[in-house]
């Protein structure tokens, strides 16, 4: 065996690259940012030029539509429904827009053998999985911008007109001085700096989903299969804290019971923690604290997912 | 396969990890008056299963808008009962939406109170009276259950002290709500005066409103608005308070 393998020793010690070359060819590196941000920038790309984008108008319209549809309220019920609706849309939209776009990644890069052609080359699976998370992350991350501002530009001319038509209006028993609180309540009721928070919120929830759907992905026999399954979790994570409070208190039932209820206290995240925009536009501001500990949990829960995507992934059978 | 035990086993791991943060977490967010909503077998009857599936799968907000839209449509068919129920509904799953609270007391205390006293189909006054009552009551009781789910905001307090004071006649009950209203420090100045305009209309108090009133006064200028003046000047003279004393002279007595 070793007289065998000797010849070709010796003809690669021969054929030893010359210095020049070396430099060409640097070392290959365990973990390179340029690797993921060049994986992460073609994902951003694919998912552009599969025109995701053209839910923003479907966000417009319904913007635009319940706006109008409002003027027969007054201005405290417009602003509460514009912004439970827009929010609410931006909600659905930012999930629906992770879960779909991550759902199709996998699957189309085996499908079109990108998948091979990329991990071919010195690509670590992690890095691959990463970049293709970073490109939803991104996309997500402008769907979110870009809704954001467009629910800000409606806020403001509703606004507007409604500061104009109290102007307008005038006589009230308080005089100038009601006149004035009314302005005050009117802009309460429209912007605050507190929905931030509620739209990164959402955004969060988004990036949880994406990167649970990237390891759904990474074990499923087909898309449609991701889709329901992260679909699935969607409903349960928003009732897991009921679960989670009945088997804590032991409220007696059966050990399946029990069973069950830990299975979905332990195996699901609390959704519910990141729907912090229903208590923002009732007009509770949330806490710094408060909101820190939300987004660390879900950036705990995305960095687990994505680990266990790679578990996953790491030996599968491509 | 033995992958993915262990990425299971990982998952359950990791679950019972978080499950204390996630728990305490759950807890704050409750003591900071969130999510007050009681997503109960009760809810489920007043907002049907499809309203009640999407209130738990976090579209709680839309679910008390639609409600409120029906509600909307209800008041414009006059159907006050439905009404009632949708606004049960409504403040059921927004507790924290001070507005849902303020416009059901509203339609119920205002709109199907007037509705009652007028209703042609009942040729009785004193059952229309009775009805108008009762209206006017589940107003105070939308006001009241309100306050209970926002002892931290002012406007019920306000919009409480309105409802007695225009509908019950009840001017020491229009007091206490104006001065709690008053107490919040982001609560409008003329909380205030309303309290003392109130307080003035009570039998046995007018000594205390009229120092109240006195009070108000001597804050600067901003506060010397008609209502308080003419108050002062009439509890001046129901008061027999002396001339020397007298803070406000009405112009025409002057001379």
């Amino acid at each position: 065996m070793s007289t065998e393998n000797r010849p070709d020793t010796a003809s690669t010690q021969t054929e030893a690259p010359a210095p020049r070359n070396l430099a060409l060819h640097p070392p290959h590196k365990a973990f390179s940012v340029g690797r993921v941000s060049a994986i992460a920038r073609n994902t951003l790309l694919e998912l552009i030029r599969l025109k995701v984008f053209y839910f923003l108008l479907i966000f417009a319209l319904v913007l635009i539509g319940s706006s109008a549809f409002m003027i027969q309220f007054s201005f405290q019920e417009q602003f509460q429904v514009l912004k439970d609706v827009s929010l609410g849309a931006m909600s659905i939209f930012t999930w629906l827009l992770a879960v779909l776009a991550t759902a199709m990644l996998l699957p189309k890069d085996i499908e079109d053998r990108t998948l091979y052609t990329i991990l071919a080359k010195p690509v670590p699976r992690f890095e691959y999985l990463l970049g293709k998370l970073i490109g939803v992350l991104v996309l997500l991350a402008l769907s979110t911008l870009i809704m954001g501002a467009l629910f800000a530009i409606v806020l403001y001319a509703r606004q507007e007109i409604v500061i104009a038509e109290t102007l307008r209006g005038g006589g009230m028993e308080g005089g100038q001085e009601q006149v004035d609180a009314m302005i005050r309540e009117i802009k309460a009721s429209t912007f605050t700096w507190s929905l931030i928070p509620g739209v990164i919120a959402i955004y969060l929830k988004a990036a949880l989903f994406a990167a649970l759907t990237l390891l759904i992905s990474t074990f499923a026999t087909s898309w449609i299969f991701t889709i329901v399954t992260s679909v699935a979790i969607y409903f349960i994570g928003h009732i897991q804290s009921v679960a989670r409070d009945y088997w804590l208190a032991d409220q007696g039932g059966t050990v399946l019971t029990k069973v069950f209820l830990a299975l979905v206290s332990l195996l699901f995240p609390d959704l519910q923690l990141f729907n912090l925009v229903d208590d923002i536009v009732a007009g509770n501001a949330i806490a710094t604290l408060l909101f820190l500990k939300t987004a660390a949990l879900g950036g705990i829960y995305i960095a687990v997912y994505l680990f266990l995507a790679y578990f996953i992934f790491l030996k599968k059978e491509l | 396969m033995k992958r993915y035990s262990i990425a299971l086993l990982i998952v359950l791991l990791f679950g019972a990890a978080k499950l204390p943060f996630e728990q305490k977490l759950n807890e704050e967010h409750r003591a900071s008056f969130f999510r007050g909503a009681k997503l109960d077998l009760g809810l489920r009857e007043q907002i049907g299963q499809g309203g009640f599936i999407a209130a738990l799968s976090g579209f709680r907000s839309i679910v008390a808008d639609l409600l409120w839209i029906q509600a909307n449509t209800a008041w414009q068919n006059t159907e006050w009962g439905r009404m009632k129920v949708l606004f049960d509904g409504v403040t059921t799953l927004q507790p924290r939406v001070v507005l849902f609270w303020d416009m059901s007391a509203w339609h119920m205390a205002w709109n199907a109170s007037r509705w009652a006293a007028d209703n042609p189909k009942q040729p009785r006054e004193a059952l229309r009276i009775k009805a108008q009552r009762e209206y006017f009551e589940l107003g105070r009781q939308y006001l009241e259950a309100g306050i209970r789910n926002n002892p931290d905001r002012y406007v019920l307090y306000d919009r409480l002290g309105i409802l007695l004071k225009d509908k019950l006649g009840d001017y020491l009950g229009a007091y206490e709500a104006y001065k709690k209203a008053s107490e919040f420090p982001d609560a409008p100045a003329y909380e205030k005066r309303f309290a003392a305009y109130y307080l003035a209309e009570v039998p046995g108090r007018e000594r205390e409103a009229y120092d109240m009133l006195v009070k108000l006064y001597h804050m600067g200028p901003e506060e010397r608005l008609p209502t308080l003046l003419s108050k002062i000047y009439a509890l001046q003279e129901k008061l027999n308070i002396p001339q020397e004393q007298r803070i406000y002279i009405d112009p025409k007595d002057r001379e």
